[in-house]
């Protein structure tokens, strides 16, 4: 039980894990991950771009070469409004059911939202190259435009609320109630809009047949596509999984630490007792000796306002801002 | 449950005929989002008399912001919020008995903003029931959503920026309800799509209500 833990840091459901550090198997298998997503990209890009036909079609006001953001733009949509958000959802009740309530789910959850507005950005802005060429227009009211851009927000709503300081436990609570009526939300915002815009307009302007003469090597750009693009999610996934370990074993040891550099300070530093006993008014923040960068950095405008090293000349603060 | 729905609806009320911040705060800022609007929209009384249903919504929505951080105001003093907690009160009934009580102000809201539509705007309603149909339903929804995401947010130093953000893509099928079937009811006649949106409605409030019920408890302990 416990060695499982141990050897597979994902699987971890303390509240603050011992260390953030992943075991070699799992840098191993995010390496992989990375490594494969990132060959599946490159020859996506390569077939995409080079092997694939343009589209010829006859009549054809577009470019030929448009049709070439085939291969990106479904499988980006594909990765944000299905794999994403349906990931978050599913770890956020996950963590919601008192069973299986586990900080593992609300970190998952977390990393998933946060991938999953990136793609859900790329998507929008890979269907405006596609739509202003074709349709005339960089956005068009369309049903499932629109319902992506709500869910956009939705979901930048969960990561405004996530940045929000609070408990871990407490956050991840909150969060995960925000995804849930999110979640519940989506399919009644994709009717209304739905509706919304069939009820307006009649006939909408529904994405014109991408390629009469679907070629064999586009069929399986299009497939590869979709595999190198999950997998870029899945390595992403990963990655932020592994930040959010480290940021919530910051978060819970950073006070301790702080406090144990600054007893340290005091045994550590002879000079110290005596300004401790002489001069008691202002006590300094850092040491001054040591030219941390937060002194450079508060120091730092002066000599290049002033324009020469000598005027802002305080003892080893401009050199430790150069 | 019922009588503890009462009991906070009753609470809330209380304090708002007492205090008046919706009547004398809320209400006139209704009032001037539509003025506000009108001289966006510029003296065009043709393109007003259009846009009258949506801007009648989404000034109805400014309002349930206001009108939800003021339920969320009025038990963050004193530690009344701990004490609703302590009161041993259903947490369904909580949950039900603030909707309640926001639901009962937006109703007032809707009607000065409604006259104020029509007189302004001049905004033309054939089917008075539609158009009650859909701000009944509608405010059914906004005030459970509304009453929820306050209690989420209850706890947070930054509620009045973060509130709307999270309150306002997820009403977004009311404002999109509400506006369609106000433009079916003053096109005359009962559209086929009308009974379309009531449903949409419909479901929009018994999925929160019914979530509300289940969760409000949980939210409060985590706030």
């Amino acid at each position: 039980m416990t060695t499982n833990t141990e050897v597979v840091p994902i699987g971890q459901s303390t509240a603050a894990p011992r260390s953030p550090f992943p075991s070699p198997r799992a840098r191993r298998v995010e390496r992989t991950v990375g490594i494969t997503a990132a060959v599946g990209t490159a020859l996506t890009v390569w077939l995409g771009l080079w092997i694939t036909p343009p589209d010829t079609t006859k009549g054809n006001t577009v470019p030929g070469d448009l049709v070439r953001l085939v291969y990106i733009h479904p499988g980006v949509a594909w990765v944000a409004l299905y794999l994403a958000f349906g990931l978050a959802a599913a770890s956020s009740v996950l963590y919601l059911w008192p069973r299986t309530r586990s900080l593992f789910w609300d970190r998952l959850a977390a990393a998933a939202v946060e991938v999953g507005v990136v793609f859900n950005v790329c998507t929008l802005i890979s269907g405006s190259i596609w739509g202003r060429p074709t349709w005339g227009v960089w956005w068009a009211w369309d049903a499932r435009l629109t319902s992506t851009a709500v869910l956009l927000v939705l979901f930048l709503g969960y990561l405004a609320l996530r940045r929000v300081p609070a408990e871990p436990e407490v956050r991840a609570k909150r969060c995960a109630f925000v995804a849930l009526f999110a979640s519940v939300d989506i399919p009644i915002v994709h009717f209304s809009v739905l509706w919304w815009n069939t009820l307006h307009q009649g006939a909408t302007v529904l994405n014109p047949n991408l390629s009469p003469t679907i070629h064999g090597s586009m069929a399986w750009t299009l497939l590869l596509g979709f595999v190198a693009l999950t997998l870029v999610f899945a390595w992403m996934l990963l990655v932020r999984y592994r930040i959010g370990v480290m940021e919530d074993w910051l978060g819970s040891g950073e006070m301790d630490v702080a406090l144990t550099e600054r007893r340290a300070e005091g045994v550590g530093d002879p000079g110290a007792p005596d300004r401790a006993a002489g001069g008691r008014a202002p006590r300094p923040v850092a040491p001054s000796p040591s030219p941390a960068p937060p002194d450079a950095r508060t120091d730092g405008p002066a000599p290049t306002a002033a324009g020469g090293p000598t005027d802002g000349g305080v003892g080893a603060v401009p050199e430790a801002a150069r | 449950m019922w009588r503890d729905t009462l009991l906070v609806a009753g609470k809330d009320l209380r304090i708002e005929a007492r205090s008046r911040v919706a009547l004398s705060q809320v209400a006139p800022f209704g009032i001037v989002a539509l003025v506000m609007f009108a001289f966006a929209l510029g003296p065009d009384r043709s393109l007003m008399a259009k846009g009258a249903p949506g801007l009648f919504w989404v000034a109805v929505l400014f309002c349930t912001v206001l009108a939800v951080q003021r339920s969320v105001a009025v038990e963050s003093v004193d530690g009344a919020r701990d004490g609703l907690r302590l009161s041993g009160l259903d947490p369904a009934g909580l949950f039900l008995g603030k909707s309640a009580a926001v639901a009962a102000q937006l109703v007032v809201l809707e009607l000065v903003l409604g006259v104020g539509v029509v007189l302004l705007y001049g905004a033309r309603i054939e089917v008075p029931w539609l158009i009650a149909a859909s701000c009944v339903l509608g405010t059914v929804g906004l005030a459970a959503t509304g009453t929820l995401y306050g209690a989420l947010s209850a706890g947070l130093r930054v509620k009045e920026t973060l509130l709307p953000f999270l309150l306002l893509p997820i009403v977004a099928p009311v404002l999109l309800a509400g506006t369609r079937m106000w433009q079916a009811a003053s096109a005359g006649g009962i559209p086929s799509d009308g009974n379309q949106w009531l449903r949409l409605l419909v479901v929009f409030d018994a999925v929160y209500v019914a979530l509300g019920i289940v969760i409000y408890g949980p939210i409060q302990e985590s706030a």
